[in-house]
């Protein structure tokens, strides 16, 4: 049964999107997003920190701490989590399972320390990919800021063997595009590995996410522009102040601007999944 | 004396798993949590969760270190309600052959075992088993769809009560439990080709695999059946 996971990118106290991870545009604040999906069937949620790796720490401890009162379905943290005692302060906060990226390229020995600290389970290794000139895909960090020289695919299996519990392989290149998610990326980690592997990045209509299913053969997939662009226009941003806050001209007009991507609810994903045949979750009811 | 309706539930912290979750979920419906290591909280309160994820193992370790090993199996055998979830039912079983054979709490007779190829027509499914997934009576308790006629419901008087068959809860593991005694079984799952013990009930002690604090609305139901088990239980010692 796939999974549907909200991914959630965030910048100080608000909801970000950009392209490629750059000109990030605010949405308005996680809470209200991270209900609106839970409300709305989703499986899971995934919070990352986009500004994390830059200042080498996590600021979402206290959107953690107080959506893991109202939210029960599972979820993950990541951004900037450089050591078992950042994960279990992550934990502790409420998270379920926590995403690494730089930290493990640094020093892949975290993956064994912390899937033995917390369970194999909890660890989701998060690996960022950019196609190569010569065809194959080389892992980034830093939101596809910083070369690793690994390549994706023997990235992903190394941390398989290392006691990750699952990958989230995000495509650089499609992120925030709108033009599909990279199948042929997906299908060759989720086929090479024996554990679950989460999709990410350029999911632009519904359709994307059970090609991703399909031919892609993920075990979840990872929505962002998708869901947010929905989303968005149920936000009420004319009750907020966002007078200190960066980039909000998108959100002031959330009519404007989705370029190729086709927004969408999660119960659309999820009935078009149905009618494509992949097994998933629709909830009893709205809320 | 009745008991007030917030029963206190003593969530225990041997350095393991999401303790946090499982204290919202009780929160949320009206159970009072205390996270503790402590015998006397456990002996103090009115149930008792026992969570977990991670190594089997460890966590024995963990419980042997903590000298709650004998304090938990007489939470059991004392009649008080006991919830495992997750490695934390896996705990409650007698030996496990995660990395090695360890010994469990030994409070159900049976065993714990690790998903072998799970297939699903010519496809081997990953372990391990991550998502949502639907839990059903047993096999002995059910009729085609129904209820045997005349049998009382497997799941009344358990968390389970309230709970639709089939209804989609939220697994992560790669083991599950194999009990001696069919009859402690509530519910099955299916991975694949694999059918498995999902949940079981033997007097006070309740054990699930999937995570109910994870399993959104419906899973809190569980958490509120829980609280209400406890309730009744005291008003009848009370009586």
């Amino acid at each position: 049964m796939i999974r549907i996971i909200p991914r959630l990118d965030i910048k100080g106290p608000n909801l970000v999107k950009g392209i490629h991870f750059e000109g990030l545009r605010v949405l308005g604040k996680p809470e209200f997003y991270a209900k609106h999906y839970y409300e709305n069937g989703a499986d899971e949620l995934i919070f990352m920190d986009a500004v994390a790796s830059l200042y080498g720490r996590n600021s979402l401890l206290g959107i953690i701490e107080k959506t893991s009162r109202e939210i029960f379905i599972p979820l993950t943290v990541g951004g900037g989590l450089r050591s078992v005692g950042d994960i279990r302060e992550v934990l502790r906060a409420g998270a379920d399972k926590v995403a690494i990226n730089t930290a493990a390229v640094k020093r892949p020995e975290l993956i064994r320390e912390a899937s033995r600290a917390f369970g194999s389970s909890t660890i989701v290794l998060s690996i960022e990919a950019i196609k190569t000139a010569g065809g194959g895909y080389e892992a980034y960090t830093d939101y596809g800021r910083e070369g690793t020289g690994l390549d994706a695919l023997d990235w992903a299996i190394k941390g398989a063997e290392l006691g990750a519990g699952e990958i989230m392989v995000t495509s650089i290149d499609r992120e925030g595009t709108g033009k599909g998610l990279d199948l042929e990326l997906i299908r060759a980690i989720a086929e090479a590995l024996p554990i679950p592997v989460i999709a990410s990045g350029g999911a632009g209509r519904v359709n994307d996410v059970a090609e991703a299913a399909k031919v892609g053969k993920a075990d979840a997939v990872a929505l962002a522009s998708l869901l947010h662009y929905n989303a968005v226009t149920c936000y009420p941003y004319q009750h907020s102040d966002f007078s200190r806050e960066g980039n909000i001209e998108f959100l002031r007009q959330p009519q404007s601007g989705f370029g190729k991507i086709t927004a969408a609810t999660l119960q659309e994903i999820k009935a078009n999944l149905i009618d494509f045949g992949v097994a998933c979750r629709m909830s009893r009811r709205g809320a | 004396m009745r008991i007030e309706a917030s029963p206190r539930v003593a969530i225990v912290d041997y350095g393991l798993g999401n303790l946090f979750s499982v204290a919202h979920a009780c929160a949320a419906t009206g159970s009072t949590p205390v996270i503790t290591s402590s015998e006397a909280e456990i002996l103090n309160s009115d149930a008792v969760i026992l969570p977990g994820v991670g190594a089997f193992g460890d966590a024995m370790q963990s419980l042997r270190g903590l000298d709650l090993i004998g304090p938990l199996r007489d939470a059991a055998t004392s009649g008080k309600p006991l919830m495992g979830i997750c490695l934390g039912l896996q705990l409650l079983m007698t030996e496990s052959f995660e990395f090695g054979n360890h010994r469990g709490l030994n409070i159900i007779e049976g065993q714990v075992v690790r998903f072998q190829d799970p297939q699903e027509g010519d496809k081997i499914l990953k372990v391990p088993h991550v998502g949502w997934n639907g839990i059903f009576r047993p096999p002995g308790a059910r009729d085609g769809g129904g209820l045997i006629a005349g049998e009382t419901d497997a799941w009344k008087n358990t968390p389970l009560e309230c709970i639709h068959d089939g209804e989609l809860m939220y697994f992560v593991h790669s083991f599950y439990v194999v009990p001696e005694r069919d009859h402690v079984i509530s519910s099955v799952s299916r991975y694949g080709d694999h059918e498995f013990c999902s949940s079981l009930m033997a007097e006070s002690v309740f054990g699930s695999q999937f995570h109910p604090e994870r399993s959104g609305p419906e899973g809190l139901k569980m958490y509120n059946s829980f609280r209400k088990l406890i309730i009744r239980r005291q008003n009848c010692m009370d009586m």
